[in-house]
């Protein structure tokens, strides 16, 4: 903030905007180098030749991945799995909020429902009761486990309450003077005037849902049913992980092909690529509205 | 006017009577997916007291009490388990407040704002993709023919599979976490920071005041608060290493600096089977962040009015 003009700020200011370079690079390297993988000719990049730029421009890996049946159906299981469950989520996040956002002299039960909500945010009962529990209601293979089985996300409701709550008084009495009804006040009036955060939930749920691949993992039974992320972490990380010794290194040179693993995370990688510009505006009103609160 | 109370008296109760059942019928779903995933699963803790056996259930399983815990602070693993996870989830709320900070301020002082706004837009994007694709990049940047030791050549430093070493693990652990997050970390300190008014600044200036003077004076304490708010809320997870991550990045190679309670409890559990030990190590970690959370929010709302709701 300082506008100096002597010789050590004219350095600082050099030395920041290097720094900022490299650190913003650092953060697009990873992709860069994925997508430069995936093109590349399958020795040059097994043989670690690929580091700035592809090398021998090939598209085989993605021919290839055209023809694996899995990836797609894991694809597909991933895509269902986030629009169905953002939907859900989010529908009956914006319904259970309004209720609770009323003052207790309006609905009793408010604060009673409020402890248990809290309650549910600070404890858990940890993965392995978590698991026994999916496994007796039978939602091994399912896409409603999938979907359902994180338990409602406690904090964006919270959020959500936090949001409905600071909306005008006057808004939600005109309405009922008007002689709304209390589902139209929350669908015509409180939900419309609610956008902003509920734009907000729609990303990071959706963002939280294509990242998954835990419960992917353990809810299911065999790779047939697993979601993309689970797919990736089973096909393509598990055997990074076990390259342990030198001549496992050289046998996987031969087997393993490194540039259509950077293709299939690559393509796991473009919806959220495509939803960032979104998500990038939303998202600070997100953060702001859960950490700052007057 | 009695009359008229009278008469508009039935007929408001009726409305709010009306008015609960909706909201009653609103609560309702919610309340059901809460209690059936949220809260049902918390019964399943009682495993930890029991011998549990799939066959007899939660509830006819034999009873055992505090055996399973007893039992697991004897093991040989336990200790390295939890020095494990305190050194690396210490490592990374620590980090993760400065480094984001640091970042913060820095990017402050940058003048253009075009590339203000272009380095700010980058940086947030590792923190939205999942530890299952940056596992899988980091391991091939970090594995043997990877760019790391391309770039270690040069130097004519020998190669090796970085996170395969047991003695780089942590660390590489920590930094790739604090990389994957400090764009994210910093937006709130760049939010708080242009809540100080450029007043101060000015008249700093005016009083030939440097620019470490003012960050030290003017920006630090104007965004005090909010460094004190990130630090408190930071406690509930000194038993949070990240299992995503971990889980994704590290080998049995690695188990003697890189595993952690919840890799731990997944392994034991859910590969070996032993449901009851795996909870009680579970409720062990919920235990403790649970009483650590509680601590932190009630320090943060008496130290800086800060509210969840």
């Amino acid at each position: 903030m300082i506008q100096g003009k002597t010789l050590g700020n004219r350095i600082f200011r050099i030395f920041n905007t290097i720094l900022m370079l490299i650190l913003t690079l650092s953060c697009l390297y990873p992709l860069w180098y994925t997508f430069c993988l995936s093109i590349s000719d399958k020795a040059a990049a097994n043989s670690g030749m690929v580091t700035l730029y592809p090398i021998g421009f090939s598209l085989a890996s993605y021919q290839e991945i055209m023809g694996d049946l899995q990836f797609f159906r894991s694809f597909l299981i991933s895509a269902e799995r986030t629009v169905l469950g953002t939907l859900v989520t989010i529908l009956i996040l914006a319904i259970f909020a309004y209720p609770l956002s009323r003052p207790s002299s309006e609905y009793r039960p408010k604060n009673v429902l409020m402890w248990l909500v809290v309650f549910c945010m600070l404890f858990n009962g940890g993965t392995i009761p978590w698991y026994i529990t999916m496994v007796n209601y039978g939602l091994i293979d399912s896409m409603a486990g999938l979907i359902l089985c994180g338990g409602v996300p406690v904090f964006n409701l919270i959020l959500l309450i936090n949001f409905y709550r600071g909306l005008p008084r006057e808004l939600l009495e005109a309405a009922q003077i008007d002689g709304a009804g209390v589902w139209t006040i929350l669908f015509r009036v409180v939900i419309p005037c609610s956008v902003p955060i509920l734009a907000t939930l729609v990303l990071f749920t959706s963002v939280g849902y294509w990242n998954e691949y835990f419960q992917g993992l353990v809810l299911s039974s065999n790779e047939s049913h697993y979601p993309l992320q689970t797919y990736i972490k089973q096909m393509v990380v598990n055997i990074q992980t076990t390259n342990l010794s030198m001549d496992q290194i050289e046998k996987m040179d031969k087997l393993s092909n490194k540039s259509l693993n950077a293709a299939k995370v690559f393509i796991a990688m473009i919806p959220m690529l495509v939803v960032y510009p979104f998500l990038q505006k939303y998202f600070i009103t997100g953060i702001m509205l859960g950490a700052v609160k007057e | 006017m009695k009359t008229a109370v009278m008469k508009t008296r039935p007929f408001a109760k009726k409305r709010t009577s009306r008015t609960f059942f909706h909201y009653n019928l609103m609560v309702g779903i919610g309340l059901l997916w809460l209690i059936f995933f949220n809260i049902v699963p918390m019964f399943g803790i009682i495993i930890a007291f029991e011998d549990y056996n799939p066959i007899q259930g939660l509830w006819g399983s034999e009873f055992v009490g505090l055996e399973h815990f007893e039992y697991l602070f004897s093991m040989s693993d336990s200790r390295r388990v939890i020095v494990n996870t305190l050194v690396i989830a210490v490592s990374k709320l620590i980090l993760n407040i400065i480094v984001p900070l640091a970042f913060a301020l820095l990017l402050n002082e940058v003048r253009q704002l075009r590339f203000k706004k272009f380095v700010q837009t980058i940086v947030y994007l590792p923190h939205f993709l999942s530890w299952v694709i940056l596992a899988s990049v980091l391991l091939e940047i970090f594995g043997y023919r990877g760019v790391f030791n391309a770039l270690l050549s040069v130097f004519g430093v020998e190669g090796k599979i970085w996170f395969s070493e047991e003695s780089c693990f942590r660390q590489l652990v920590i930094f790739s976490d604090v990389w994957k997050e400090f764009g994210f970390n910093a937006v709130i300190y760049l939010a708080a920071l242009t809540g100080i008014s450029p007043d101060l600044y000015e008249a700093a200036a005016i009083d030939g005041c440097g620019r470490l003077k003012a960050v030290w004076h003017i920006t630090l304490p104007g965004i005090a608060s909010t460094i004190v708010v990130m630090a408190i809320l930071g406690l509930g997870n000194v038993l949070n290493a990240g299992f995503d991550q971990i889980f994704n990045l590290y080998s049995p190679l690695v188990y003697s600096t890189g595993d952690i309670l919840d890799t731990w409890v997944y392994r034991m559990g859910l590969l070996n089977v032993q449901f009851s030990l795996a909870t009680a190590a579970g409720l062990f970690k919920s235990a403790i962040s649970f009483l650590l959370i509680v601590i932190s929010y009630v320090v943060a709302y008496k130290a800086a009015d800060y509210r969840i709701f």
